[in-house]
């Protein structure tokens, strides 16, 4: 149990908080990071599914493309964005409202996952877009998108001058309310810019722990006193990477380098629902050719969610059929606080993915019971506003 | 009555030729909650440094090693229903297994309690 070494990461502006706060910080995707603060995961975990808990993701990668030459005109700069980014990705950007944001993939030639992140419209007339990526990937992101956008746009990082705050659980929605007025009106999946404190804040309605919640940038020298003002709720109370790990995971939510990676599609992924409709009837995203013919029922692998019965079956275990033959492997795997039983995210032949069917794992060389469920474990409770 | 320690975060409680090992407070908290402990199975013989059992915590999986080498006569299956045991009483009801020491020479190679302080400073 030696201490991982956390020199030569870099610090979020929040970095002393984390550490004020009783953080055990470990090295994250090239940052140091709390994995836990003093109460440990499970207490973090569930207080997240019952009140607020406030998540530093200042290592995610935050930017903004924007034309170099608007034109003035709000549908036709929009559609020139749109144009420069489609190309990388298999979602429908062109169709987003202002203010809109799509969970999207980017893709390789052969239709493998590059990377999942978030688009956004600006809601306002003259805005960009606003792309938030994962951090393991930024750079390469960074770049592909750069270098898509040429001389007719520019890619604005935020991430070095900026924290990402992310406020998740029933009760966000009345810490947000009394921070700043209006954000509680956000539909899921849109996102505001607000005055607070003489900044601005853009605040998203989304998250990574299948909870209604916010997602909030805030430049850099105001991130400190943003998390305070927060955190001196007593609703809230800060979470580390290991709850956001747990909390996702019940969500049957991937994570980047796991449940995703260079070789993985969005079909396999069970990410279909990121292959927008448009996007599929043009056939002109990056594998393509593969990634409708996999739409069709012609693959060889598909993400499921395990039940496992006794210890948790952890990234890298086997799936085991009934009769003991390895037929894929998991790929995340843990204990779920909520259920008080060990779950699974694992990639299995299609014919064994139905809900109900008996595998098992191989946990130390031994077999243990696991059943194919629905994702997510744990019920999403996104806000969805009533029209 | 001895108890003894190891670098790797073992405590043993020697009772005559038997001792009962589990993991010391310091383990217990950087391991966090526990929710999940395999045991060796009775009759078991290890030798000193061997896996003798695996406690889980949400994000990892630690092996727990045989402190001396020995045969387990005993094992808590308290933890089976109440892994959180090892959290909250490491050092009593969280105890692991019990192991018949095949050489008692062994216990004077392992920490005392100044010696394993000195590591967890």
């Amino acid at each position: 149990m030696a201490e991982a070494s956390t020199q030569d990461l870099k610090q979020t502006p929040l970095y002393a908080s984390h550490v004020a706060a009783g953080g055990r910080i470990v090295p994250f995707g090239g940052y140091a990071l709390p994995v836990q603060y003093a109460t440990g995961i499970m207490t973090e975990h569930k207080w997240t599914r019952e009140h607020a808990g406030l998540f530093d993701v200042s290592h995610m990668g935050p930017s903004f493309l924007e034309l170099n030459a608007p034109s003035g005109d709000p549908a036709a700069d929009h559609a020139a964005l749109s144009a420069i980014i489609e190309p990388l990705i298999c979602g429908d950007i062109a169709a987003l409202k202002p203010g809109q944001i799509r969970y999207s993939l980017l893709l390789n030639e052969t239709g493998g996952t590059l990377d999942d992140l978030m688009i956004a419209r600006s809601p306002l007339a003259d805005g960009g877009l606003y792309i938030v990526v994962n951090a393991g990937t930024k750079e390469a992101d960074f770049a592909q998108i750069a270098k898509a956008a040429g001389d007719k746009a520019a890619l604005r990082r935020a991430d070095e001058d900026h924290a990402l705050l992310a406020l998740q659980g029933p009760e966000a929605v009345n810490v947000i309310a009394a921070l700043v007025s209006g954000a509680a009106d956000l539909g899921f999946m849109t996102y505001g810019a607000f005055a607070w404190s003489g900044s601005t804040l853009l605040v998203s309605r989304s998250g990574y722990t299948g909870e209604d919640g916010f997602e909030i940038l805030v430049k850099a020298a105001e991130a400190q006193n943003l998390w305070d003002t927060l955190i001196a709720d007593p609703r809230v109370k800060p979470i580390g990477l290991g709850a956001r790990d747990s909390l996702r995971l019940e969500a049957g939510l991937p994570l980047y380098g796991h449940d995703l990676d260079e070789t993985i599609s969005p079909i396999e992924a069970d990410l279909g629902f990121a292959v927008s409709k448009r996007r599929r009837e043009a056939a002109d995203f990056p594998g393509a050719q593969r990634i409708l013919t996999e739409r069709d029922g012609n693959l060889a692998r598909k993400r499921v969610g395990l039940l496992v019965e006794g210890a948790p079956a952890r990234e890298g275990a086997e799936i085991l059929d009934a009769s003991g033959a390895v037929v894929g492997t998991v790929t995340s795997g843990g204990f779920a606080p909520s259920l008080g039983k060990a779950i699974a995210l694992g990639f299995v032949p299609p014919a064994l993915t139905t809900p109900g069917t008996k595998l098992q794992v191989s946990v130390r060389g031994r077999a243990q019971p696991a059943e194919v469920v629905q994702t997510p474990f744990v019920p999403h409770r996104y806000f969805r506003k009533s029209i | 009555m001895t108890t003894k320690f190891t670098p790797d975060h073992e405590y043993i409680r020697v009772e005559g030729s038997t001792g009962i090992v589990g993991i010391t407070p310091y383990a217990q908290e950087q391991l966090g909650d526990i929710v999940f402990v395999e045991l060796p199975a009775v009759g078991k013989a290890l030798k000193k440094g061997e896996e003798a059992a695996v406690v889980e915590s949400v994000k990892a999986a630690s092996e727990i090693y045989a402190p001396v080498t020995g045969t387990i006569v005993e094992v808590n299956g308290m933890l089976t229903n109440e892994p959180g045991l090892v959290n909250t009483d490491p050092e009593n009801a969280g105890w692991m297994f019990k192991i018949e020491i095949a050489d008692t020479s062994e216990i004077d190679t392992l920490l005392d309690a100044d010696g394993y302080a000195e590591l967890t400073l």
